[in-house]
């Protein structure tokens, strides 16, 4: 099988954007989590969030007409906005944009969204009831659709090849790099841009989270402590938006041209729970089995773990049931492994998440430090035994990261980024 | 309305939706071989023309708004 290594990096998030920006605020411990003040929350349950903060892209803020022109942003939901905005970073990075007609049709695009342009489709609805069919803009539709990021990139830089978009709730963004690689290793592609965008923090998204019971409520009055994997005091995820994108290319191919290797795909796994919709099962076998398979197909062991990035979204639950599966799946070598939840930081970005969690692998391959897991003042009894990396970040070296997500329907993607030989 | 208050408000919607410098918004342009337009932004256009002017312009008429002079035209007799 072709050898699949990370070349370039974009990042959008409720700490930033640019990747440097976003991880000096990461480790520094910096939390991305708000009051909302964009729309009405008065009658939520939830009434914080992660929101890429606006402001000019020197000092780590997002500007829209950075990304895109005016006149098109209007035609786009603001997902595919991130998404545009994290892959022109990505490929600027990678300095990756070539003009032949072969290398263009060997680069793909495979950018996924968990929902889409859900405040797009809500802003429709309300034009279509209130104003007529007639008064919905032409836009409507390839402003909405979650595979648009894939088609607005690969019509921007001249991608002609794989043009594809997964969507798989809160496990898209690592199913998407995971797939991405695999097309490069089946050799449908030399180079694909691969990741995940979402902006769902709007009163509908808000609205239906919290009719799931699945948000943080408890920390309304105090937003950056509302994401606490693993402490007792957590009650649900914050909803964060943004995007992760990456550059992955052919290993051959990208030491012909001297690109930057950050690090190398290794291992993928995906299970499904066959449980319920928005539960895991206790035992945790569905996120158990996505490791061992990520595991089996880079050929490690788990002791070759250094860092896992969890799924660790701040629910009672989920947390403690992937914690429980890590810790059968490490045995004795849970010991010497740490694992930390980034969530805490940027809140949950759903479809977005696993992209933004691998780049953050890739981030700690890189620089040998470990980001932290705010908040976890006091750890549930699960946690024993686990470095958790609670409030600082901590230097360690890292050669194996591991990255959980977990999804909505009982789907699961583990990844495993290494260290290049 | 006058003529010229029409045209003017015209061209500053086209301007706006099309991102395009005033100058090239001539009365004589067309929307797709001259200012960029694709079938789908001639649409927006036209909606946006109704929601400016209140008035209703139908899929036909609609259709053959292919210049700006077209569009006050339309708007002229009909708004």
């Amino acid at each position: 099988m072709r050898r699949v290594v990370v070349t370039g990096l974009g990042l959008v998030t409720p700490l930033g954007t640019g990747v440097d920006h976003v991880w000096q605020q990461l480790l520094a411990g910096r939390s991305g989590i708000r009051p909302i003040q964009n729309f009405d929350i008065s009658d939520l349950p939830s009434k914080i969030g992660g929101q890429p903060p606006l402001g000019d892209l020197a000092d780590g803020g997002f500007n829209p007409t950075d990304w895109m022109e005016a006149k098109d942003q209007r035609k786009n939901d603001r997902f595919i906005l991130y998404g545009m905005a994290a892959a022109q970073q990505a490929i600027e990075d990678a300095g990756w944009q070539p003009k032949d007609t072969e290398s263009l049709e060997r680069t793909g695009v495979m950018i996924g969204s968990g929902i889409g342009g859900l405040e797009t489709i809500y802003d429709g609805a309300i034009t279509v009831a209130t104003r007529g069919p007639r008064k919905l803009s032409p836009f409507f539709i390839p402003a909405v659709l979650i595979n648009l990021v894939s088609g607005q990139v690969s019509i921007r830089y001249g991608f002609k090849g794989p043009n594809h978009a997964v969507v798989t709730a809160c496990s898209t963004g690592a199913h998407a790099i995971g797939d991405a690689a695999r097309m490069i290793m089946l050799d449908d592609a030399d180079v694909m841009i691969a990741g995940g965008a979402e902006a769902a923090v709007s009163r509908i998204g808000l609205a239906g989270f919290c009719a799931s019971r699945a948000l943080s409520t408890s920390y309304n009055d105090d937003p950056q402590s509302a994401s606490r994997p693993w402490d007792k005091g957590r009650d649900g995820f914050v909803m964060g938006e943004g995007a992760g994108v990456v550059v992955l290319e052919e290993y051959e191919h990208a030491l012909q041209r001297g690109a930057p290797i950050y690090a190398e795909v290794t291992g993928y796994g995906m299970s499904g729970d066959a449980h319920h919709v928005t539960a895991p099962p206790e035992d945790g076998n569905g996120g158990y089995r996505a490791m061992q398979a990520a595991l089996k197909r880079a050929g490690l062991q788990p002791g070759d773990i250094d860092y896992i990035n969890a799924h660790g979204t701040s629910t009672p639950l989920g947390d403690a049931i992937e914690l429980g599966a890590v810790k059968r799946l490490f045995g004795d070598e849970v010991k010497d492994l740490a694992m930390s939840s980034t969530k805490s930081a940027i809140g949950h970005l759903l479809g977005a998440a696993g992209a933004v969690e691998a780049i953050f692998c890739v981030l700690a391959i890189r620089d040998g430090v470990v980001p932290p897991t705010l908040n976890l003042n006091e750890p549930d009894p699960v946690a024993e035994g686990v470095d958790l990396v609670p409030h600082e970040a901590k230097e360690k070296k890292v050669r194996c990261a591991l990255s959980n997500s977990f999804g909505f329907g009982g789907t699961n993607a583990s990844l495993i980024l290494s260290a290049l030989d | 309305m006058t003529m010229s208050d029409v045209a003017e408000r015209v061209k500053k919607i086209v301007v706006e939706h099309l991102g395009v410098e005033e100058a090239k918004v001539t009365e004589d342009a067309s929307f797709i071989d001259d200012l960029g337009a694709d079938s789908l932004d001639t649409v927006e256009l036209v909606m946006a023309f109704e929601e400016e002017f209140g008035c209703e312009i139908p899929d036909d008429a609609a259709e053959k708004i292919v210049t700006v002079k077209d569009a006050i035209a339309f708007i002229q007799e009909n708004a």
